[in-house]
């Protein structure tokens, strides 16, 4: 009997760890979302949207970075997710069982975690030593080879989900497999494909690292993609940093649409995702 | 836009055409995007290979300069150009390893609730909230570190910690110094919460592998919650945990914003884990722009590379021991 108590008592004392653990967890996170929001909130207004990154002391806003991070991001988003949807549809349709596709997979894996810093480093290499000067362009070269991982792993994914039944019955009509691909299997996976790219649009609109040295950051409004360019990371990153009020309360109000961003992006992905499987 | 290639494909084909010529207008095309996926298959790899070649030609005047010494020095002087990366491997190791410590007990607990304590209406939105949260950019993290976390911690805990070890041999130089509030420590604290959702949301994903029939068995046998965890679904899992926790650490050893603003940038290897400190990538992230001289610039490159080359094993470590956890469950 005592060691059925003990043994109770034991198992009481583990599971109460856990949600112990759970609670400190979740608590720790709604801490952090609740700062954001209520400086988020309290710094936001109109101005944030209308005007430019002020100089130290003055009033401003965001509109140079918000401007200059759609620009990178969807220029990013449009050059890599054309190459990360092809490769994806090779290792789904023409390689599924191919030596290439395992280790394609495999690499793709690794560039999904690999440290963003480090693909920074490696588009100032290739665009910033060799033009000889900062861009927007090299910004939303960075911001592609982000996009690339995360396209190719959803498309895969995706692709492999649509019954094989469907590409059968339209070979058996004569059609050839590149056109079964693209009015077939494309459109069967279509929501999950649409998935992917926004959790990869989710992914590049925080990224900071690789853009302080591609991009760099530039304090006036400016579309030249020659030429340095705001985006609200880097400029949420020297705001923060810097010792004036002003610029702070001008890093929270960047933070929380950030944040607001990326949740609306994964929470319409994730409502697509789930309309795809409830079929 | 599909229905336009369509119509142009099919304009080709009409219905004088013999069988042999629409045959080969479909060969061509077919054969043609072939062509064009497997080449972009193939572009991931030459990415890759492309990234670790730019990070070689770049670090190489820095390593030809200091060779292996480059790893053991621990001085980083821009004016006498003499650069050594030990602080900063010292830094990212020490983050990342207490991180690990606090987030994967935590990150287990949290898992163990999903998938067996939860109230099942809750496990959804939970869980959801969860892995919403894991998607949530690390600046956020670092911006909050800086301003809420680290005044925190100078004002309420690191005194108290300071007070509570002085005396006590080893311990007392690990907790030592005045409390900056930025530094290690509150780095590691910032990295926890980070990788926090990753970790509790890929256990939670590893727990569900189990067959509910060996935990329905345990517990027929009378087994309490904990022996249930502790003796059937921690062993079949284990693998799968493994690999969990090296993602989380390859997260975390790479991992930039959230800890430049909070870890201090001070080259040094301080005993105490309240001093301030550097980490590869914090060092990278302040001082790249500012770097003038090719050697200055290099260095970096030279810290990218090693970080590159350390997340690589790790990440490679973490797939290949998910990957294995995937087969048996479609065994």
């Amino acid at each position: 009997m005592a060691l059925a108590a003990t043994r109770k008592l034991r198992s009481s004392i583990a599971m109460t760890a856990c949600v112990a653990a759970a609670a400190i967890g979740l608590i720790a996170l709604a801490l952090i979302l609740g700062a954001l929001l209520w400086n988020g909130f309290t710094s936001l207004n109109l101005a944030v949207f209308t005007q430019n990154t002020p100089p130290p002391g003055a009033a401003g806003g965001l509109l140079n970075a918000i401007v200059g991070s759609l620009i990178m991001t969807s220029l990013g988003v449009a050059i890599g997710a054309p190459l990360g949807l092809l490769a994806g549809t090779y290792m789904a349709e023409y390689g599924r069982y191919s030596k290439l596709t395992t280790v394609v997979r495999f690499i793709n894996d690794i560039l999904l975690s690999a440290p963003s810093i480090v693909i920074g480093l490696f588009v100032y290499e290739i665009t910033v030593m060799q033009m000889g000067h900062f861009s927007g362009l090299a910004g939303a070269i960075a911001l592609a080879l982000l996009v690339v991982p995360v396209v190719v792993r959803t498309t895969e994914d995706m692709l492999n989900l649509v019954p094989g039944g469907l590409r059968e019955a339209a070979a058996s009509l004569g059609l050839p497999r590149a056109l079964i691909i693209r009015h077939i299997a494309y459109k069967a996976a279509r929501a999950g494909l649409i998935t992917g790219l926004l959790l990869a649009v989710a992914r590049v609109s925080g990224e900071t690292a690789p853009l302080l040295f591609t991009a760099l950051n530039n304090q006036f409004f400016s579309t030249n993609l020659n030429a340095p360019m705001a985006s609200l990371p880097a400029v949420i990153f020297q705001f923060a940093l810097s010792p004036y009020k002003d610029w702070q309360n001008l890093a929270w109000a960047g933070a929380l649409l950030i944040t607001v961003t990326v949740l609306a992006l994964s929470i319409t992905a994730r409502i697509l995702g789930a309309q795809k499987t409830s079929k | 836009m599909s229905e336009a290639v369509l119509s142009e494909q099919t304009k080709r084909v009409s219905y004088g055409d013999t069988r042999a010529k629409v045959l080969k207008l479909f060969n061509l095309g077919d054969t043609a995007f072939h062509i064009l996926t497997k080449s972009c298959a193939v572009a991931v790899l030459v990415l890759l290979g492309g990234v670790i070649v730019s990070l070689i030609h770049g670090s190489a005047p820095a390593l030809r300069e200091f060779g292996l010494g480059f790893l053991t020095s621990q001085s980083w002087n821009p004016v006498t150009e003499k650069f050594g990366a030990a602080p900063a491997i010292y830094g990212t190791l020490v983050t990342s390893f207490i991180a690990l410590l606090i987030a994967a007990p935590m990150g287990f607990g949290i898992a163990v609730f999903l998938t067996e304590l939860c109230p099942y209406q809750l496990r959804r939105p939970v869980g959801i909230a969860v892995e919403l949260l894991a998607g949530i950019p690390s600046i956020i993290y670092g911006i909050w570190g800086m301003f809420v976390l680290a005044p925190f911690l100078q004002e309420h805990v690191q005194p108290g910690l300071i007070a509570a070890f002085a005396g006590v041999p080893w311990l007392e130089n690990v907790f030592s110094g005045p409390p900056y509030g930025i530094g290690i420590a509150t780095a590691s604290i910032i990295l926890a919460i980070m990788i926090l959702p990753l970790v509790s949301s890929i256990s939670r994903d590893v727990f569900e592998t189990v067959p509910p029939v060996l935990k329905e068995a345990a517990y027929g046998v009378g087994c309490t919650r904990w022996e249930v965890m502790r003796r059937i679904v921690a062993p079949y899992t284990g693998v799968g945990l493994v690999g969990g926790i090296m993602l989380a650490l390859g997260r975390a050893l790479g991992e930039t914003m959230a800890v430049t603003f909070v870890i201090g940038n001070a080259h040094k290897i301080s005993p105490s884990i309240l001093g301030p400190g550097t980490t590869i990538s914090a060092t990278i992230a302040n001082e790249f722009t500012e770097a003038d001289g090719a050697l200055y610039t290099s260095s970096l490159i030279a810290l990218g590379l090693l970080l590159f080359v350390i997340t690589f094993f790790v990440l490679a470590a973490s797939r290949l021991l998910l990957a294995r956890i995937q087969r048996q469950e479609g065994r």
